[in-house]
């Protein structure tokens, strides 16, 4: 067994095994904690198989935003955690029944041997001079570049959305209007006042 | 050296362990969206093993996007989550029926 092999094997198991706990542990934080566990093992195993771009960006953006504003998220809500457990177990059968049947359905279709060793072999590893970055780098900004835009007008629509969506106007906080402020006038803050000149006491 | 197909059937259990964990957990709504991203990351993985089978990089272009719209989709979906929390003090699926569906 080479090493690629023991690798692939070891970050699927762990992959496998930090699924299984984010949908079976009881508080959230765990499984927030379970599924950065599970993402990080994903990146390895991507990997193996020479994306080490979109294995990086799984571990930066997905490990260090995503989850990190789930974790936020789970922290914030006060979460009656008996009530939602209630229950928990009830639609295990017939979930897992579905689950294994479904594996063993894609696992049947998975073995003909047009997906195997030889009809689809492991194509040669690259040499060192290569750069996975540099080639999706190529295609994304020439064949790609404007799914790469929408991409971005997506992230745009999700930034807005979130915000608007959470904004809340709260009625003791003191605001300002600017075009207000703008448009006040000097007789209307500024009261012209006669009186006599006083006389020091000193 | 490793067949493809054992990625793509690392793909289907991490999937199916999505589907166990939506049926396990359907009322908390946090643990659903965990369970829809381990779904995304099971897809992700049988595109980024076809790429690499197929030496076509056009796969891995495609889980970059896929990234992108699974990050917006967790922004919004815990947004909501948190507007949801606000109104009704909670996240339980079984109380969410104002709509009477």
């Amino acid at each position: 067994m080479s090493f690629l092999q023991l690798a692939f094997y070891f970050f699927s198991t762990v992959l496998i095994f930090a699924a299984a706990m984010v949908i079976t542990v009881r508080n959230p934080v765990r499984a927030a904690l379970f599924l950065v566990l599970a993402f990080f093992s994903a990146a390895c195993v991507w990997m193996t198989l020479e994306a080490e771009f979109l294995a990086i960006v799984l571990v930066l953006v997905y490990v260090g935003a995503v989850m990190v504003l789930f974790l936020f998220v789970v922290m914030m809500l006060d979460i009656n955690l008996a009530r939602l457990k209630e229950g928990f177990g009830e639609y295990l059968p017939i979930g897992g029944f579905v689950a294994v049947l479904m594996v063993i359905e894609m696992i049947i279709v998975l073995q003909v041997p047009d997906f195997g060793m030889d009809q689809m072999p492991r194509p040669e590893g690259h040499g060192a001079d290569y750069s996975n970055t540099k080639e999706l780098g190529r295609v994304l900004y020439t064949e790609y570049v404007y799914p790469f835009e929408i991409a971005a007008l997506i992230l745009l629509v999700a930034i807005i959305a979130a915000i608007a969506l959470t904004l809340r106007k709260r009625p003791e906080t003191k605001y300002q209007t600017p075009g207000k402020q703008v448009q006040v006038r000097r007789d209307e803050r500024v009261r012209m006042v006669k009186m006599k000149t006083e006389q020091s006491s000193d | 050296m490793i067949p493809l197909t054992n990625y793509l059937i690392l793909g289907a259990v991490v999937f199916a362990l999505a589907i166990v964990g939506m049926f396990l957990n359907r009322k908390n709504v946090v643990i659903l969206l965990m369970a829809i991203e381990l779904m995304l990351l099971a897809v992700n993985i049988n595109f980024v093993a076809f790429s690499h089978y197929l030496q076509d990089i056009a796969g891995q272009v495609f889980v970059f996007f896929i990234l992108t719209v699974a990050a917006a989709e967790a922004a919004i979906g815990l947004a909501i989550l948190i507007v949801l929390f606000r109104n009704r003090r909670t996240i339980n699926v079984d109380d969410l029926d104002s709509l009477k569906g």
